[in-house]
């Protein structure tokens, strides 16, 4: 009787690879890694070295033409008091909506986190992922139906007797427009809206894992729900507030799709790119302001990072 | 966790913010409905059926459609190769740089979408580049790809690695392997990671308005309505096709990886 080998033999290519594979994982890595990295470094690090490169690119002011020689004039343009107008306009714009996303969305969070079970559980996730989800633009539309002048606000306020109220304030030039849907005021609404449930699952997740022994050992020690809250639970989830903060920022501080839609045509970073690059044709300029937002959210992350936001993704 | 009952304030909190995130939504679907033409009003004047045959009919609609469904289906091609690959890689080993790789492929979501549209527009710009299909599938499939990664690499984590081990000790080589064992394993979790960045994909306006030079997708059709509206209650009608071809997506990917410790779709 002949015995079988062990070691089965080869069956053809597929075998020999598996072999190979299997005596040099490395190899297998970069073979796994090469095509998504060769993407993501050429496509968008190479990109984003464009973008960098355009920026240190100049226009010609007679002709239009972008001059492709290195220099710093796109950049000095920034600090103009026009530009730098946009530029702090944007910063405030984003944190205010970072600060109400925070209000708006710890409520939720918390619920989700410590008291839905189960089922609720399940509709509070849907809950946010779905309008998370959901098409942009629909959303930003929904809000413009939502703020017009002939809309539902209009009618619900003059139907429990606020319409003067709502008209009398709509004149304050910081408040309002002809309506809501073209007032800084509906921005700010329609970007807390859309940016909003992001905020809600890191904070979620910073909130459940706040040790329930902690919870108890403070009520043992005779801590009222309010101290409780201010002194244990807080303090624990604030790296998970942080960490969901950067997505609202970050996310308010490009956008220039809401604040072409709905507001009074004050302009923002991420619309004063659009403009140059398109109509005005200034793509050194456009690539310089859209550096800034860069920037930006390096420093936000570095100072993110000392808080501890990143475990807490 | 102490048996403690939510106050009624957070109740009402928590109640006001959720209803808050989806009444807006419930409008759109009213107004496709609305007799009323020229303007917002509220409440409808009358309701109708009639906007849905006149979208139907619009011959402007169809070829901003069929460039959306192309550029989502391819994006989430390359997407769906390129994210698993990754997250294949790190999942079965510890690296050097693995950190800094985990941080390039969130970097095209995490940054504002204005960035990387106008990084991909400077780089066309640069080296010469037409529009075309290409460069809108190329600028998608890049924030795409952190969507399926993030699926699949939670599934791989759930994965014994013993499977694997007890494949190759029965005689399978590594494509048998992959075909009988870890696709049947990765299967739900790359579908849903798949149909996320579909949805994804096929409302994206922000990079796209970058990217698409005279190119009309679906997303940048309803933006030149939002900016000047023609028909609005067409627009509604469109608002609720593009909502329905997001939404399913979503609440489908929801159910194929709801047993898992990581759901889809939360890291958006």
């Amino acid at each position: 009787m002949t015995s079988r080998p062990a070691i089965l033999p080869e069956r053809g290519l597929a075998d020999r690879l598996t072999a190979t594979f299997w005596r040099h994982p490395r190899l297998l890595l970069a073979v796994l890694l090469a095509p998504p990295l060769l993407w993501l470094g050429v496509v968008y690090l190479g990109s984003l070295s464009a973008l960098l490169l355009q920026s240190f690119f100049s226009i010609d002011e007679f002709s239009g033409v972008v001059k492709q020689e290195l220099t710093l004039k796109t950049y000095a343009e920034l600090v103009r008091a026009q530009n730098l107008d946009i530029i702090l306009r944007t910063l405030l714009m984003a944190a205010l909506v970072t600060v109400a996303s925070a209000i708006i969305a710890f409520p939720i969070a918390y619920y989700a986190a410590r008291f839905a079970r189960g089922r609720w559980k399940a509709v509070f996730y849907l809950g946010v992922m779905l309008p998370l989800w959901s098409s942009y633009l629909v959303k930003v539309y929904a809000w413009k139906l939502i703020l017009a002048r002939e809309g539902i606000v209009t009618w619900f306020a003059d139907h429990i007797g606020a319409g003067p109220l709502m008209a009398r304030a709509l004149e304050e030039q910081w408040f309002g427009g002809s309506s809501l849907s073209t007032s800084p005021v509906g921005t700010f609404i329609v970007f807390v809206y859309i940016w909003m449930p992001y905020m809600i699952l890191p904070m979620q997740a910073a909130l459940e894992r706040v040790p329930g022994s902690m919870l108890e050992a403070s009520a043992d020690l005779g801590a009222t729900r309010a101290q409780t809250f201010r002194t244990v639970i807080f303090p624990l989830a604030l790296p998970g507030i942080v960490a969901g903060s950067i997505f609202t920022f970050s996310l308010t501080l490009g956008d220039y799709i809401i604040p072409q839609i709905i507001g009074n045509s004050a302009r923002f970073i991420g619309l004063a790119v659009y403009q140059f690059q398109g109509t005005a044709g200034n793509l050194p300029l456009a690539a310089a302001f859209a550096v800034v937002p860069i920037v930006i959210m390096l420093i936000y992350l570095a100072i993110a990072k000392r808080m501890g936001a990143f475990d807490a993704l | 966790m102490p048996s403690e009952r939510a106050s009624t304030g957070l109740k009402i909190a928590a109640g006001l913010g959720l209803a808050f995130l989806h009444l807006p939504i419930l409008l759109i679907f009213l107004y496709a409905f609305t007799t009323e033409e020229k303007s917002y009003a509220f409440p409808p004047p009358g309701l109708t059926l009639q906007w849905f045959g006149v979208a139907w009919n619009r011959a402007d609609i169809w070829p901003p459609l069929w460039l959306s469904l192309q550029v989502a289906g391819l994006a989430t091609l390359i997407a769906m190769i390129l994210g698993t690959l990754v997250a294949a890689a790190m999942a079965q080993s510890r690296f050097f740089g693995r950190d800094q790789i985990s941080l390039l492929i969130l970097l095209p979501i995490a940054l504002p979408g204005v960035i990387t549209g106008m990084a991909l527009r400077s780089a066309f710009s640069v080296m010469d580049i037409p529009f075309s299909v290409w460069t809108i599938i190329l600028g998608h499939a890049t924030f795409c790809i952190v969507i399926v990664y993030n699926n699949a690499v939670a599934r791989f984590r759930r994965l014994h690695g013993g499977i694997m081990e007890a494949s190759a000790d029965l005689g399978a080589n590594g494509w048998q392997t992959f075909r009988h064992v870890l696709l049947p394993n990765l299967g739900s979790a790359l579908l849903a990671g798949g149909m996320l960045a579909f949805a994804l994909s096929f409302d994206e306006v922000i990079v796209t308005t970058f990217t698409a030079g005279q190119q009309t997708t679906l997303p940048i059709w309803m933006l030149s309505e939002l900016v000047r509206p023609r028909q609005r209650p067409v627009t509604n009608v469109v608002a609720i096709v593009v909502f329905a071809v997001t939404f399913l997506p979503i609440l489908a990917a929801y159910y194929l990886t709801r047993d898992g410790d990581h759901t889809a779709g939360a890291g958006k």
